[in-house]
């Protein structure tokens, strides 16, 4: 396994709201190795968002982080630097690390634009500041940038402001500034869900293919599980401001062991037959003003064991790389199988795969 | 399973007129039909006329040229009193973002029952209040919603809304536009089975629009692949994603990724770029490949494709 870049380690963070504390995340570990894409997945509101800000330092006035690390490992000339980032202070942050060395793109790119500029002054800028371009190199790097992420007529497109361009090309401009500072770390926060397939699989490619060139680590928050299996090569199963079940994106697809990691692969429309409902998990996420008592899955968990609802399961160790969070796996529990229809889908699936690539190994996953 | 067009779109052209010398061809001649109870999807990339075919259909803009046809009624014309009160009664719109059209200072119960007050469609408060108790039931909203504002509910629940405003009309189509687009996968999962849900009890039919295909091709039972204006090709659900003939088509169902990591790893979508394809969708005429099946095409490009 390659190195680590960003290991985040216990984090926990709150929200002062009128109705109490919300405990938005609750004892949070993840790493990030190097030229590798760790993928965060979950529902809305388990807490993907929050924990990619809490590493850019993007916090609200009502947030409390109240334990934590997140270890920030990189090269600084010749010297090699371990940083807590929790530790620098905001200017530091943007100095140092915030587009020059991690970069965001957000669901929304106005997030990141900036209305009164022109996109070929904004995407310039950065190289200038960080890079020591010239205007001339700069320029050039942009026009090539714009090109990559398939923006026809650049010269053109370098005068527009971004009020010009539409939500797709937005996004494209946003990803380009992003990357013009070569980063070691990407975070992209659903960047191509209001995006055209057409355009999300011209993204995703181009993500994957800078990675195969500058070894740039990419943390990828997506709903949607084709994306996953496409850009990821881990994956981290979020609930309820936890990981409940982490893994090689092979091991999260082909065997999951969480119950919830289950519901989602289930809901995906290609499952099962024509007329078929969608399967839905049932019940909705905990409400995280309350104190949660054992499994925060457990009251939606069909499965569920008496433990669940008193004591909060541990990551229990399944290959030197799966874990997944749920007493299903300690030793004494009796044996609990997904669904039928889960399992004949993933049976497919794996067919599929195998008959697809001679020499991928599919008992290694 | 042919079933009576309820509606019928023929040569359908939205240009809008920026200046002297251009003209946005946003709808360049699309001809297609929606049967009763049926769900017609509508892809293609972002700018490809979708939403501008949904509101031209419903008469939130005047066609440039081209018929609609609804329950045997041209409403694409000048509209008298009775075609208007058909169309604001039986055709329902939902949009993506359902907070934008939904009246924060107004309760629930205001705005599902915005449309019984405009057309008079009760007689006492009582009966009224009945409607949409009812209405609440069906789309999975608690009857006590019924005196909250928007903003205290989630975004799956303001679709819930949205839809219950629409169908408390009892409509015969409902024109979804990116409905569920802003929603999470699991409250996709629960407004489609609505929708359908819904659709099997009242029979009413949908036009779909959405760019993820692959709740499309879930929820519908013919497809429409717009490029540019242009409807480039036509047909069953099956039709579109098992035998799709226009190159336009394949590139975009190559570019839906799969939920199967070691195949979706090594998968490239096949690129496809008007400007160099040689293809010009002014000579294309709808050639049938079947009773359900038509693509936009040239004779000689229909050949090409098609050989093989
Ligand atoms: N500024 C805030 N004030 C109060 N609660 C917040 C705030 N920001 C986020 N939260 C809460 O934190 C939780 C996680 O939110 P988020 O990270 O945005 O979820 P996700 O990105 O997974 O959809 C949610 O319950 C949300 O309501
Ligand atoms: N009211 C309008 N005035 C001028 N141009 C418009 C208007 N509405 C849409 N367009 C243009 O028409 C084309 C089709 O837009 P639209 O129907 O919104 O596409 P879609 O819904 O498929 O994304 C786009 O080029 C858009 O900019
Ligand atoms: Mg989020
Ligand atoms: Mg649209």
């Amino acid at each position: 396994m390659s190195e680590t870049v960003l290991s985040i380690r216990n984090l926990s963070i709150s929200f002062q709201t009128s109705n109490g504390m919300v405990n938005a995340i609750r004892g949070l570990d993840l790493d990030l190795h190097k030229g590798k894409t760790v993928a965060i997945v979950g529902e809305s509101g388990s807490g993907k968002s929050v924990t990619v800000k809490a590493i850019m330092r993007i916090l609200s006035g009502n947030q409390k982080i109240n334990s934590g690390s997140i270890t920030f490992n990189f090269d600084s000339g010749d010297e090699k630097i371990s940083q807590d980032l929790l530790k620098l202070s905001k200017k530091e942050m943007r100095s140092r690390i915030n587009g020059r060395r991690i970069a965001m793109v957000f669901q929304d790119p106005m997030t990141s634009l900036n209305p009164t500029m022109t996109i070929g002054k904004q995407i310039m800028e950065g190289m200038i500041i960080h890079l020591n371009k010239t205007r001339a190199e700069a320029h050039e790097r942009a026009l090539e940038l714009l090109r990559l992420v398939g923006i026809s007529d650049p010269e053109n497109r370098m005068k527009s402001y971004p009020h010009q361009l539409s939500g797709g090309m937005r996004q494209r401009v946003v990803i380009a500034i992003m990357l013009a500072c070569d980063p070691e770390v990407l975070i992209c926060d659903e960047p191509t869900t209001a995006l055209d397939v057409t355009i999300q699989a011209k993204i995703l490619e181009l993500i994957k293919e800078i990675q195969a060139r500058t070894h740039i680590s990419v943390i990828y928050i997506t709903h949607d599980l084709g994306v996953v299996a496409k850009v990821a090569d881990y994956v981290a199963v979020m609930y309820a401001g936890k990981i409940v079940e982490r893994g090689t994106v092979n091991e999260i697809f082909y065997d999951p062991k969480h119950p919830y990691t289950w519901g989602l692969l289930s809901s995906m429309p290609d499952i099962g037959s024509e007329n078929e409902k969608l399967y839905t998990i049932p019940g909705s996420p905990p409400n995280l003003l309350h104190k949660i008592e054992g499994d925060a899955f457990a009251p939606r968990n069909v499965h569920a064991l008496k433990i669940d609802f008193k004591q909060e399961p541990p990551m229990f160790k399944i290959t030197d790389t799966h874990y997944a969070a749920t007493w299903l796996l300690h030793e004494n529990a009796s044996k609990v199988e997904m669904s039928e229809t889960l399992r004949r889908r993933i049976d497919k699936v794996v067919k599929e795969a195998g008959r697809d690539g001679e020499n991928t190994d599919l008992a290694s996953y | 399973m042919e079933r009576t067009p309820i509606l019928q779109v023929t040569d359908l052209k939205q240009h809008f007129k920026m200046s002297k010398k251009f003209t946005v061809k946003a709808v360049d001649g699309v001809s297609f039909e929606i049967r009763e109870g049926e769900t017609y999807g509508l892809v293609g990339e972002s700018g490809s006329g979708k939403s501008t075919i949904g509101r031209s259909i419903i008469r939130l803009y005047q066609p440039t040229s081209g018929t609609v046809t609804f329950q045997g009624v041209d409403i694409s014309g000048p509209l008298k009193e009775k075609e208007q009160v058909l169309l604001r009664t039986k055709m329902q719109m939902i949009f993506q973002d359902p907070m934008a059209c939904l009246n924060p200072r107004k309760k629930v119960i205001d705005i599902i029952a915005q449309g019984l007050d405009i057309h008079k469609l009760y007689k006492t408060k009582q009966e009224r209040k009945e409607k949409v108790d009812r209405i609440l039931d069906k789309v999975g909203l608690s009857r006590e919603h019924a005196n909250r504002y928007p903003h205290q509910f989630s975004g799956g629940q303001r679709q819930r809304i949205g839809i219950a405003r629409a169908l408390i009309m009892e409509p015969k189509l409902i024109i979804a536009d990116e409905a569920i687009s802003a929603l999470d996968v699991s409250i996709q999962a629960q407004v489609v089975n609505l929708m359908k849900e819904i659709q099997e009890e009242t029979n009413t039919a949908f036009l779909f629009i959405a760019h993820d295909l692959s709740m499309v091709k879930y929820i519908s039972d013919r497809i429409g692949v717009l490029h540019l204006g242009n409807l480039v090709e036509t047909g069953t659900t099956q039709d579109i994603f098992d035998h799709p003939i226009h190159p336009y088509t394949k590139s975009l169902l190559s570019a839906i990724p799969h939920a199967n990591p070691i195949k979706e790893k090594k998968r490239v979508a096949i690129p496809y770029d008007y400007a160099t394809s040689g293809i010009d969708y002014s000579n294309g005429i709808q050639q049938k490949i079947s009773d359900s099946h038509s693509v936009l095409a040239t004779d000689e490009e229909y050949k090409a494709w098609t050989a093989g």
